[in-house]
C-alpha cells in the first residue's frame, strides 16, 4: 500500500474541509432569504390557523396568505409588563425572538417552571377583527418542552378565558411522541376549555390520561402517550404566560376596557 | 449503456437491494414512511446525497490517504446532507418540517456510507455516479412500497387524498392503526424481504 507522509494527510484533510465548508457555506448564504420568506410565511399560516382562518393542512400560496392576513388579524404592539399596548413599536420589522435575547430589549424572567430565562419588554399580540370587533386574541407563548423550547400562539376568546386553540409552529420534540403536539386532533382538544378558573388563577392543565369533554371537565387536556414530560412542558409554559408574570396584566385590560367600552 | 453501467444502475433495485437483500438504512424506512408525500422527498433526497457523494468520493478516490478515508467519506456526505437539508428548507418548507431530524439522519445512512466504501472507493466516477442513483433507486423503492401501504391502510389516504373514506369521517374504513406506528413499517419490510427472497432464492443466506 502506498505511504502518505503526515503532512500529505494533513494537508488533505484541510483540503476536504476547506471545499466541503465554501459548499456548505455557499448554499446556506445563498438559500437563507428563501427559508426567511418560508418562515415568515409559515407563522403567518400558524396565526391563521390557531385564528381559525385557514384549515389546517390547507395549502395556500405566500400571497393568499398575506391578502387573508391584512385583512383579518390585526398586529399590535403591548408591553408585557403593564399590560399597555405600545404604539411606539413598529410591528413589520419587531423582532420578539431577537428581542428577548437582547439585554437592551429583555429583562430576566421571574423565577418560573417554563423554562424562561429572559422575556422580551414588548411583545407582539394578535387580534382576529372583523369590521371594528375583536373576535379572537392571539397571544404568543413559548417554553421548554422535554428537548427543545416551544414557540406557538394560543387563541382566547374575548371573554380572555375561553381558549379558541393552541398551535406551535416551532419545537424539536420527538416525532410521533412529544412531537404530536402538532396533531390536529389533540390540538382541537384544547377549544372551548377555560384558561382561568372561577378566582382567576391559571388553571389549564395536560394530565396524564383522557379528560372528559370540555363543558364537564373544563381545566383539563388529555395527555398524549408517551409524551408525559413534553405535556407537562406545555402545562407550565401555558400556565406561565396566563399568569402575572406574563399576558395576565394585559388581559386584565382588554377585559376592564371592552366592560368599560 | 455499457453493460458494466446497466448492472450498477439496475442491480440495487432488486437482486441486490439494500433494504431487501443487504437490511441496511432500516430506520429511516420505518420513520419517514407514514406517509406517500414524505416518502417521496426522502427518497429524491437519498437519491441525489447518494449519487454525489459516490461521484466525489470517487473522483478523489486515488487521492485519499487510507488512513483518514473514512473520516473524509463522511466529511463529503454530511456536506452534501446539509445541503440538500437547506434546498428542502427553501423549497418544500411544509416537508422538510415533516422529515425533521431524519435529513439529518441521511448521514448516519448505512446505505450511503457502505456504497462509498465499498463501491466509489474502487470504481471510476460514472459507474460510482450510477452506483448511487441505483442503490438509492433500490432504497426508494421499498420506501415508496411501504409509504404506499401505510398511508393507504393507515390514513385511508394516497398523497393526501382520501381514497378510503374513514369512519370517522362518515365513510366506511376503520383505518389500521398499527399502520400509522412504526411496527407496521417493520411488518411491512419484512413481508416485502420474506417475498422477494422467495421469488429469488438465490437472495437466501445459507
Amino acid at each position: 500500500m502506498k505511504q502518505y507522509s503526515n503532512a500529505y494527510i494533513i494537508g488533505f484533510a484541510a483540503g476536504v474541509c476547506l471545499i466541503c465548508s465554501i459548499v456548505v457555506a455557499t448554499s446556506a448564504v445563498v438559500l437563507k432569504e428563501r427559508q426567511d420568506l418560508n418562515k415568515v410565511l409559515d407563522r403567518q399560516k400558524k396565526v391563521l390557523i390557531v385564528a381559525d382562518l385557514l384549515e389546517d393542512g390547507h395549502a395556500i400560496t405566500a400571497d393568499e396568505a398575506q391578502q387573508l392576513f391584512d385583512d383579518n388579524i390585526r398586529i399590535r404592539a403591548i408591553d408585557i409588563e403593564s399590560g399597555d399596548f405600545d404604539d411606539t413599536v413598529d410591528t413589520l420589522t419587531y423582532d420578539q425572538r431577537k428581542a428577548t435575547k437582547d439585554p437592551a430589549l429583555s429583562r430576566v424572567a421571574p423565577a418560573n417552571r417554563a423554562g424562561i430565562t429572559r422575556l422580551p419588554l414588548k411583545a407582539l399580540v394578535y387580534e382576529r377583527v372583523a369590521g371594528d370587533e375583536i373576535e379572537l386574541l392571539i397571544l404568543p407563548i413559548e417554553g421548554k418542552g422535554l428537548w427543545s423550547t416551544l414557540y406557538g400562539f394560543l387563541a382566547l376568546a374575548p371573554d380572555t378565558t375561553t381558549i379558541e386553540g393552541l398551535t406551535f409552529y416551532e419545537h424539536g420534540e420527538t416525532p410521533g411522541l412529544g412531537g404530536e403536539i402538532d396533531n390536529p386532533r389533540w390540538k382541537a382538544l384544547w377549544k372551548g376549555r377555560s384558561a382561568y378558573d372561577a378566582e382567576g388563577k391559571p388553571a389549564i392543565t395536560v394530565i396524564k390520561g383522557a379528560a372528559g369533554p370540555a363543558e364537564d371537565d373544563p381545566y383539563r387536556v388529555d395527555g398524549l402517550s408517551g409524551s408525559t414530560l413534553t405535556g407537562r412542558g406545555v402545562s407550565n409554559l401555558v400556565q406561565f404566560w396566563l399568569s402575572d408574570d406574563g399576558f395576565a396584566p394585559f388581559l386584565e385590560k382588554f377585559r376592564a376596557e371592552r366592560s368599560a367600552g | 449503456m455499457k453493460a458494466a453501467h446497466k448492472k450498477a444502475l439496475f442491480d440495487p433495485l432488486v437482486n441486490d437491494n439494500p433494504i431487501a437483500s443487504q437490511v441496511l438504512g432500516i430506520c429511516s424506512a420505518l420513520a419517514v414512511t407514514t406517509k406517500l408525500e414524505t416518502s417521496v422527498v426522502m427518497s429524491l433526497a437519498v437519491i441525489a446525497v447518494m449519487a454525489l457523494s459516490n461521484l466525489s468520493i470517487s473522483v478523489i478516490r486515488n487521492f485519499i490517504p487510507p488512513s483518514i478515508r473514512i473520516i473524509v467519506q463522511l466529511t463529503i456526505i454530511a456536506s452534501l446532507v446539509i445541503v440538500t437539508d437547506q434546498v428542502l428548507q427553501a423549497f418544500v418548507f411544509d416537508i422538510s418540517k415533516q422529515l425533521s431530524v431524519f435529513v439529518g439522519l441521511i448521514i448516519t445512512n448505512c446505505i450511503v456510507m457502505g456504497r462509498a466504501e465499498a463501491f466509489a472507493m474502487q470504481n471510476p466516477p460514472v459507474d460510482s455516479f450510477l452506483d448511487g442513483i441505483g442503490n438509492g433507486l433500490g432504497y426508494s423503492l421499498i420506501l415508496l412500497v411501504v409509504g404506499f401501504f401505510r398511508e393507504l391502510l393507515g390514513a385511508g389516504k394516497l398523497f393526501g387524498y382520501s381514497v378510503m373514506p374513514l369512519v370517522t369521517e362518515g365513510g366506511w374504513y376503520q383505518p389500521n392503526g398499527l399502520m400509522v406506528l412504526a411496527p407496521g413499517a417493520f411488518f411491512l419490510i419484512g413481508i416485502f424481504i420474506w417475498l422477494l427472497r422467495n421469488f429469488k432464492p438465490e437472495l437466501r443466506e445459507s
